[in-house]
């Protein structure tokens, strides 16, 4: 179950992030925040080549005692960052790349919105329901 | 403030009341200033609208929120009727008459009061519970005004306002909906032309301050606003007058827009009072937006790109969230272009918005691209219920758009034939594209699965091996744990727990799901080891199933090694007997109970399966060819313990994970001694020690041990060995009662065989790890091909 996702844009700033209101949600901004030096690095290791070659999931970016951060990154540069409970243990990689796969496509659909400035907040209606259904549908 | 109960033509006046006062588009507050104005309007003694004003609580609040004003609205009416100011009285009162307002409104208010009645009975379908949002043109400026949907900075936010009010209201009949605000000032009117258009675009506009031109804004529009809406547009040009806010907005719409708004103001009410759908467009309406397509886009069948839609929406001062949200919903198949049929949808929206709807969620159905001809407008008009595309999917794309990608077309066809909001679940759910779960194999759920699934992997099969061997040497029931802790039958798992090192392998661990089975079939076992020997290396292999569990014939070895083993056992009564003539194949052994002979029977078996697990309780019975059983079971119990504690020294590294749990293992062998006497027990720690299942008690642990061992084993030969010093080191395992039998000599010789057995199998297992390795890597590369050669088809 995601407890939280966020969409970092390529500058680090975030572009949505949203988690679950029971918990104390500036717990996961700074997991979120932490999390990013660790996608920076495994960016900056894998990308040596071509990009294209990077694989876009990026995986378990680190372990927590209660969460799993779990990273993916576009080619553009915007990162997904997804916080995970760890008790829900059925939760396996497939489905997180299925999680990250759907975050991707709504985001291009955000963008593909003329009227969406790209580095703006995304207060998109669609993106807020996708996010929700994957927030709950995991629990 | 108690609950205030409206009708609905009372809401929707007064929501347009609140609108207008709302100059400064909070949505929230009015301002007082106009307030006042308004009160005023009423004609009513300063004194009683003192009295209102204390009443509805903005004395109190200091400011008009939207309740205070609707209450006050209320209690305008009750004194305009003459009714006694009270608090009650606003729920009290029926059949109020809605607030008389004078100065020009008195015409509007008679007519909007019809308008509102008649709308309420034709909106019934859509009366939108909450107050319409601010997008509620002024209402008071009627004239013309209707369109002067003030753009507010959210539309959601207006939610939020409205709900203040909205439980006050008369039960909302469709909160999903789309308020509609039949009033939307449909301005049929002729004056409206005056006034109208201007309104519309300047939505901020108090533009038509007062106009008496007298376009009620409430003439009974039916549910389709967007009508007026829509002729505002056309009017901009013509009332430039009015436009005191945004004359640059309108001498741009002048250009844009030609249609004359008057002859299809009166037109559109005609035809909005027979819509029922409120988003349904009409043929006017139809025909404007197709004009406005073709100033953008001459070609009917073309797309309009999405910089050229961004700036002509932009006109319509919408806040760019609503503008936003109206795309979302209007480019069905989300390519970043309009068609045709997307931008009068979008426009429609627009319209709609601007005469103060509220956005829906979704699209609605008559405004969903109709893959339809596209000259055929007539039918476009006719939406109700008629999904177009759902019969012209074959003719869409052709008309459509040639150069729309045929998928473009398909998708909304997908779509409307589910529902709209799939869509986007269509287009992400190709998570079927290639996994790049490299540990796919630890995180399949089928290693959970009891029963004996196809070996996957080789090194699972050589585990299974070495397995068999183990068994063979202590002649314990060491089921390939690693399997066993998948095998939800817990009886199996005991059986294997004995391979403790096992457990851990996940990656084996798939390659035992299959020799789960393989208790129930030594024999089986002692193919597939066999197999899996023949198969390491054959990465190809790992991917698909494993053939079916091995044929217990190359367990001939293995049996001869049970052979041995059992002889051992027998001659000897170590447990080594049947362990150590465990060659690589697996033993069949099928079942746990047989421990003690099972290694003997395994080979003998011929099924190879490996499921040991799952079927070894119940096939006990069934191997009548097994061994001796009661001296194995003795044998078995001790070697249970020692095999179990061996087995972790000796296959540290059989299997990678296995290893570590192999002490963890054999300490619970150890604890288990009970167990083992029955059976039982050794294989739980195995069991355990893999890490996810539940230790059940081994039925026949012992048996299973044996059988783990051997399939363990790899190498026939080596694993004999091991398998006697398995034995032979296992049963003189002091920790286990049985073992006190053996002298410490011999104890001491079993741990040296079983060491040695151990570095053997040691060797086989990195050799076994190091071919996973390539295999899962080569199958991680052609993934990351796959992808790479697959276009990003869902986006």
């Amino acid at each position: 179950m995601a407890v939280c996702i966020a969409v970092i844009a390529k500058e680090n700033y975030p572009l949505y992030i949203r988690s679950t209101p029971t918990e104390d949600e500036l717990k996961f901004h700074y997991m979120v925040h932490t999390s990013l030096d660790v996608v920076d690095e495994k960016i900056s290791a894998m990308g040596k080549a071509l990009v294209d070659q990077r694989e876009l999931y990026l995986g378990l970016l680190y372990p927590t005692e209660d969460y799993k951060v779990y990273g993916y990154v576009t080619n553009s540069k915007v990162k997904f960052v997804m916080v995970v409970d760890s008790s829900n243990t059925a939760l396996r990689d497939n489905e997180i790349r299925s999680m990250f796969r759907k975050l991707h496509n709504s985001y291009t659909d955000v963008m593909c919105n003329p009227f969406y400035n790209p580095g703006d907040r995304i207060q998109s209606r669609a993106f807020d329901n996708m996010v929700t259904s994957m927030m709950i549908q995991v629990c | 403030m108690e609950g205030l109960t409206l009708s609905d033509a009372e809401q929707k006046y007064y929501s347009d009341l609140f609108s207008y006062c709302d100059i400064e588009s909070t949505k929230k507050v009015v301002v007082n200033g106009r307030v006042l104005e308004l009160f005023r309007a009423a004609q009513l003694p300063n004194d009683v609208v003192l009295q209102i004003m204390e009443l509805c609580g903005a004395t109190r609040l200091g400011y008009f929120g939207r309740s205070q004003f609707y209450i006050a609205l209320k209690l305008v009416a009750v004194a305009q009727s003459g009714f006694p100011l009270r608090v009650e009285s606003i729920n009290t009162v029926k059949d109020l008459p809605l607030p008389r307002f004078v100065a020009s409104k008195n015409e509007q208010e008679s007519r909007h009061t019809a308008s509102y009645s008649s709308d309420s009975e034709s909106q019934g379908s859509y009366s939108g519970v909450i107050p319409p949002p601010p997008g509620r043109g002024q209402v008071k400026k009627g004239p013309g005004s209707h369109d002067v949907v003030q753009p507010r900075p959210s539309a959601d936010q207006q939610e939020p306002a409205s709900p203040v009010v909205s439980p006050q209201q008369s039960p909302p009949t469709s909160p999903h909906t789309w308020r509609k605000h039949s009033r939307h000032p449909s301005g049929g009117n002729s004056e409206r032309p005056l006034t109208g258009p201007g309104p519309f675009w300047s939505p901020f506009g108090d533009a038509q301050p007062g106009s008496s031109a007298g376009d009620a804004v409430w003439s009974g529009h039916s549910p389709p606003p967007p009508q007026e809406n829509w002729v505002s547009f056309a009017d901009t040009p013509p009332t430039s007058t009015l436009l005191t806010m945004h004359p640059a907005s309108v001498q741009d719409q002048t250009t844009v827009r030609t249609v004359a708004s008057a002859t299809t103001a009166n037109e559109i009410r005609r035809q909005s009072s027979s819509c029922d759908d409120p988003w349904k467009i009409t043929d006017e309406q139809r025909q404007y937006y197709v004009n406005q397509f073709t100033t953008i886009q001459p070609d009917l069948n073309g797309f309009i790109p999405g910089s050229a839609a961004k700036e002509f929406f932009t006109k319509s001062k919408l806040p760019i969230l609503e503008l936003s949200h109206i795309w979302e919903l209007s480019d069905f198949d989300k390519d970043g272009a309009l068609t045709l049929d997307e931008f009068c949808a979008a426009f429609h929206l627009v319209v709609a918005r601007k005469n103060g709807y509220d956005l829906p969620e979704k699209l609605p159905e008559s405004l969903m691209p109709k893959l339809i001809d596209l000259e055929d407008s007539a039918d476009v008009g006719d939406q109700p219920g008629e999904v177009g595309y759902s019969g012209s999917p074959a003719e869409a794309p052709p008309s459509k758009s040639p150069s729309m990608p045929s998928l473009n077309q398909t998708w909304p066809e997908l779509n409307q034939s589910s529902e709209w909001e799939t869509f986007s679940e269509r287009s992400s759910s190709s998570q079927t594209l290639t996994q790049f779960d490299s540990n796919i194999a630890p995180a399949d759920p089928d290693t959970a699965i009891v029963h004996p699934v196809p070996i996957r992997m080789t090194p699972s099969k050589i585990h299974m091996q070495e397995m068999e061997l183990k068994r063979t040497s202590s002649d314990h029931t060491n089921p390939t744990s690693p399997l066993l802790v998948k095998t939800s039958d817990l009886s199996e798992e005991s059986k294997i727990n004995s391979s403790v090192k096992f457990p851990s392998g996940n990656t084996v661990a798939d390659g035992y799901s299959s020799s789960d089975s393989f208790p129930s079939d030594p024999e089986q076992i002692g193919s597939s080891v066999t197999r899996q020997r023949s198969h390491s290396g054959a990465s190809p292999d790992n991917t698909a199933p494993p053939p079916p569990p091995p044929r217990p014939q190359p367990s001939h070895s293995r049996s001869s090694s049970l052979d041995m083993n059992r002889t051992f056992a027998v001659t000897t009564g170590q447990q080594q007997a049947g362990v150590v003539a465990h060659p690589p194949a697996v033993p069949p052994r099928p079942q746990p109970s047989q421990a003690p002979g099972p290694s003997v029977h395994r080979p003998v078996d011929a099924d190879g399966l490996i499921t040991h697990t799952s079927t070894s309780p119940q096939q006990i019975p069934e191997q009548p060819n097994f061994a001796d059983f009661s001296q194995f079971e003795v044998f078995a119990a001790s070697n249970v313990t020692e095999e179990q504690d061996s087995e972790a020294e000796k296959h540290p590294e059989v299997l990678p994970a296995e290893k570590a749990s192999d002490p963890a293992g054999s300490l619970r062998v150890a604890q288990t001694d009970g167990k083992i006497e029955e059976k039982t027990a050794a294989s739980v720690p195995a069991n355990v020690s893999k890490g996810t299942t539940p230790l059940a008690p081994p039925p026949k642990p012992v048996r299973r041990r044996l059988k783990s061992e051997d399939e363990l084993r790899p190498d026939v030969d080596e694993h004999t060995q091991k398998t006697g010093v398995l034995a032979a080191v296992l049963a003189p395992q002091p920790s286990i009662p049985r073992s006190v039998g053996k002298d410490k000599k011999a104890i001491q010789a079993s741990i040296r065989r079983n060491k040695e057995t151990n570095t053997v199998l040691a060797r086989l297992n990195s050799e076994l790890q190091q071919q996973l390795k390539d295999v899962l890597e080569e199958r991680i590369s052609l993934e990351v091909q796959l992808e790479q050669l697959r276009p990003f088809s869902h986006l």
